[in-house]
């Protein structure tokens, strides 16, 4: 194989989407139709504010648009927000990630922010509520039922308490709170559990690890950032192993870890450049990402981590800089 | 394998697997290009400066004649022979392909087609029994510089250093579609083997490699079959992986010896000397036949050139003549470079003369030009960048025209191989960037230098007058001291004088009011006089008002 990466950046993009593809199989398999319908609702609204934004600053717009990068945008919010999700939280969350949170720094290569996590931390935020409504895997709810939710917000005759709960990490997470081992919150919420992590969770993310080692062995990623990223998350989930009950692999099997490992801490415009700079960087957003995932507000960490070491990026950059041919 | 041949032991960083676009030049043998209808011989074909013409219009010249020569006392320059037998028509002005400098001096030559050798043209006699300097002497009057792309007179770096105790033959030919050296090699195997010895005899050297890409292995037999007939023990041939570009100087010595020059070294500072392959084979030439550089191997290939192959071609033959002779159709939108794909020379047409430095002409089918789009920061350039550099930073700071920044991310290292172009999936032309930077910190120094410079002087002409001033002023005080000492010596004999002059002036003084004092004669009347005076002034005054009252009026 040439060791010559795809020459483009809409090849990078469409890349990137393909590698998605399995994990997105994984998520309708356990979870419904939900999760397409918010990609489609994401996707438009992302083209679309890509779009005006593009003609307000004057700039070509084929191109632009052409180049994939607010798409992908699009889809890992919208893997990032639960599968029933009304349709203006979709929005708000990827128009305030496209606008504020990539054109207003000057484009595509100038945001300083992941602008997915930026969207996604902005939902988290003002709509807790909407944010946490998750669907149990195997709900049965067909693609009009979703469809309905998306558009009206409701569900007709069905209770959304009855189909909905808190995902595997928070029940894990409050249960342990309340002083229950591991074992009991296992037999009192076993639906939430499937073979060694979160039920459904554990397949999407195995999906998503496979998609990442596609762009790995095509050479899209480079493998400083999801190795770093996964060494030191179930580093910091070994250390607390005793004390939390949660194995390393289950905290690589669930939530967004696999996401984030080699989707999202993989944002080459966001992320740390030099190949050194990227092992500190995906090290710290494991640090980060485990620390708020255990003991912080939120369901899942990965967003806050992969932000805070956006904010370092450029001072890690600086001070790895590797040393040129023959400079000593 | 041979024993003479072994695997590279260390490697460089970065570099492309690049398809190579070789064989189709390799086809046929290497062939003698016919001799042209005008021969442009520039003056400079190498670095340094231009060499001195010795002919003039008119003059009728031999082959292998010498028309230019070293000018006295510089060193960093190269003769110039005639490549054939005719007439110099004049001396003028033409471009001259892959200079900075882009008009150059050059004679044209009219070949007289008899291509009769001058009478100098004689082969040395057992060239290893003459001492260093003769041998070296040889290759001076030869016109002898570096084929390889760079042009440096080869004696300048036949230099006897105690420290140099390696010779390294660069043969990597790294560039896509070139193959004049491997088809060199595989044609002239035993004479290049030869030229080898020479310079290791030159240079007192006792160790040499021969650095090759693995995808030559019939160069590398030749070589190793050579090798072993005649017996030489100190020359080894090194396979290096064919990565791009594994022909930088300072790349293949990385990857024979693992040693890195710095920015500011020269392979001697390591102890080692380079010269590329077409050079070596040139400098047995000149030695064995007596031949000076008045020809060389050149590829010529690429789209629509229908019989690419390698010709050796006469210094001075136009671009276009080469091009013809290998059935070249021009068709839509194509370019012509000298040189390779990645760092050749594009040149905006054909009418430019064959020169030393030319070991392949090139032509390729324009590409749509993709629009640049922003860096995303993907590193690709980085990981490709043979130098080790952090090229979308150098980017950055480019555009944002923080020179020092650039500087300090070692700009200078950079060796413009096109790598970090070759792989950004923005499309943007990174190297372009960096020519710029190196270009705009090599003006501003220069600017600094010159405003140093008139700093300076202006600081050193404020210091003279403030130098002078201040001497003017010890000097007033020095003379003003001595007055004033001049006059504490007379001080008394003045007060004297001014003394006497006063006490006259008082004698004076007195006399006048005495002689006033007589001559007025009202001074002592008596009253009824001095009454009748009064009346009468009265009387007088009163007819006064009176003649004046008409006017009045």
């Amino acid at each position: 194989m040439d060791n010559i990466a795809p020459n483009s950046v809409t090849r990078i993009m469409l890349n990137v989407l393909y590698a998605l593809i399995p994990g997105i199989i994984a998520y309708v398999v356990f979870f419904g139709w939900g999760i397409v319908l918010n990609i489609i609702v994401a996707i438009i609204t992302a083209v679309a504010t890509e779009m005006f934004m593009l003609a307000l600053r004057k700039r070509p717009i084929k191109p632009f648009i052409m180049d994939g990068s607010a798409v992908v945008t699009a889809i890992l919010l919208a893997l990032a927000l639960p599968s029933l999700a009304p349709w203006w939280l979709t929005f708000i969350g990827v128009s305030f990630a496209i606008i504020i949170g990539k054109h207003l720094y000057g484009g595509l290569g100038y945001n300083p922010f992941n602008p997915a996590m930026i969207g996604y931390a902005l939902l988290l935020i003002s709509f807790p509520l909407e944010m946490t409504i998750w669907l149990q895997p195997d709900n049965n709810l067909s693609f009009t039922q979703n469809l309905n939710y998306v558009l009206y917000s409701s569900l007709n005759d069905i209770n959304i308490d009855a189909i909905t709960m808190a995902t595997t990490l928070d029940t894990v997470k409050t249960q342990s709170g309340l002083g229950h081992s591991l074992t009991t919150i296992q037999s009192n919420y076993p639906v939430v559990f499937g073979q060694f992590a979160g039920k459904g969770w554990e397949w999407i993310n195995l999906m998503f690890l496979l998609g990442g080692l596609w762009l790995l062995y095509r050479r899209i990623i480079s493998w400083h950032i999801p190795v770093a990223f996964l060494i030191s998350f179930s580093v910091m989930a070994l250390i607390f192993y005793s004390s939390t009950e949660t194995s390393p692999l289950f905290h690589l099997f669930s939530g967004a870890t696999m996401l984030c490992a080699f989707f999202i801490a993989t944002d080459p415009v966001t992320a740390s450049t030099t190949p050194r700079g990227r092992l500190i960087y995906a090290a710290g957003i494991g640090v980060f990402a485990y620390i708020i995932r255990m003991w912080g507000g939120y369901p899942d960490g990965i967003a806050f981590g992969v932000l805070l070491m956006n904010m370092a990026a450029p001072t890690i950059d600086y001070y790895t800089r590797p040393k040129a041919f023959g400079e000593s | 394998m041979s024993g003479n041949i072994i695997k590279a032991k260390y490697q460089f960083h970065g570099g492309l697997k690049l398809k190579g676009h070789k064989e189709m030049s390799m086809r046929s043998d290497i062939a003698a290009a016919k001799i042209p209808d005008k021969l442009i011989i520039p003056l400079q074909q190498h670095i340094g400066k231009p060499a001195k013409a010795i002919v003039t219009p008119g003059e009728t010249v031999l082959k292998g004649q010498c028309i230019a020569k070293l000018d006295n006392g510089n060193n960093v320059t190269a003769a110039v022979h005639a490549s054939t037998s005719g007439e110099v028509i004049t001396i003028e002005q033409h471009p001259l392909p892959g200079f900075v400098k882009q008009l150059a001096d050059c004679i044209i030559i009219k070949p007289d087609n008899e291509d009769k050798w001058h009478p100098s043209v004689q082969p040395v006699e057992n060239p290893l029994a003459l001492d260093k300097e003769s041998l070296k002497q040889i290759l001076i009057e030869a016109g002898i510089v570096g084929l390889g792309g760079a042009g440096f007179p080869t004696h300048i770096k036949l230099v006897q250093d105690k420290n140099i105790d390696t010779l390294i033959i660069n043969a990597a030919e790294c560039e896509p579609y070139i193959t004049c050296d491997a088809m060199l090699i595989k044609e002239q195997g035993s004479k290049i083997i030869q030229g080898i010895q020479f310079i290791l005899h030159a240079l007192d050297v006792k160790q040499c490699l021969i650095g090759i890409e693995d995808n030559k292995p019939h160069a590398i037999k030749t070589l190793s079959v050579a090798l072993e007939n005649s017996n030489i023990k100190n020359i080894q041939i090194v396979e290096v992986p064919t990565r791009y570009p594994a022909g930088g100087e300072k790349q293949l010595i990385k990857t024979l010896t693992g040693k890195e020059i710095a920015i500011n070294q020269l392979p001697r500072d390591a102890g080692i000397i380079c010269h590329n392959i077409a050079t070596v084979y040139a400098v047995a030439t000149a030695i064995i036949e007596g031949k000076p550089l008045i020809d060389r191997t050149v590829t010529v290939t690429g789209d629509n050139v229908n019989q690419p192959r390698n010709l050796q071609v006469l210094i001075g033959t136009s671009m276009q003549d080469v091009l013809d002779e290998c059935r070249y159709t021009p068709y839509g939108s194509q370019e012509i470079i000298m040189g390779g794909p990645m760092m050749g020379n594009h040149l905006d047409s054909s009418d430019y003369p064959v020169i030393k430095t030319t070991n392949c002409i090139l032509v390729k089918n324009k590409e749509a030009e993709s629009p640049s789009l922003p860096c995303i920061r993907c590193g690709e350039c980085a990981r490709v960048c043979p130098a080790n550099l952090l090229p979308q930073q150098l980017y950055w700071y480019t555009r944002a025209k923080d020179l020092d920044r650039v500087q300090d991310y070692q700009i200078f290292s950079c060796i413009e191989c096109g790598c970090c172009d070759y792989v950004c999936p923005s499309h943007i032309p990174l190297v372009q960037f960096y020519r710029y930077a190196k270009t705009e910190i090599w003006t501003q120094e220069a600017d600094k230098k010159k405003s140093d410079h008139a700093r300076q002087r202006h600081e050193f002409r404020q210091l003279r007058i403030e130098r002078k001033k201040k001497e003017d002023a010890e000097r007033k005080a020095k003379k003003k001291a001595l007055l004033q000492k001049k006059q504490g010596i007379d001080t008394s004999e003045q007060d004297a004088k001014k003394a006497a002059i006063e006490a006259a002036l008082e004698r004076v003084k007195s006399r006048q009011t005495e002689q006033t004092a007589i001559a007025k004669n009202t001074s002592n009347l008596t009253e009824e006089q001095q009454k009748k005076i009064e009346e009468v002034e009265k009387r007088r005054k009163a007819k006064l008002n009176k003649q004046n009252k008409p006017e009045d009026k």
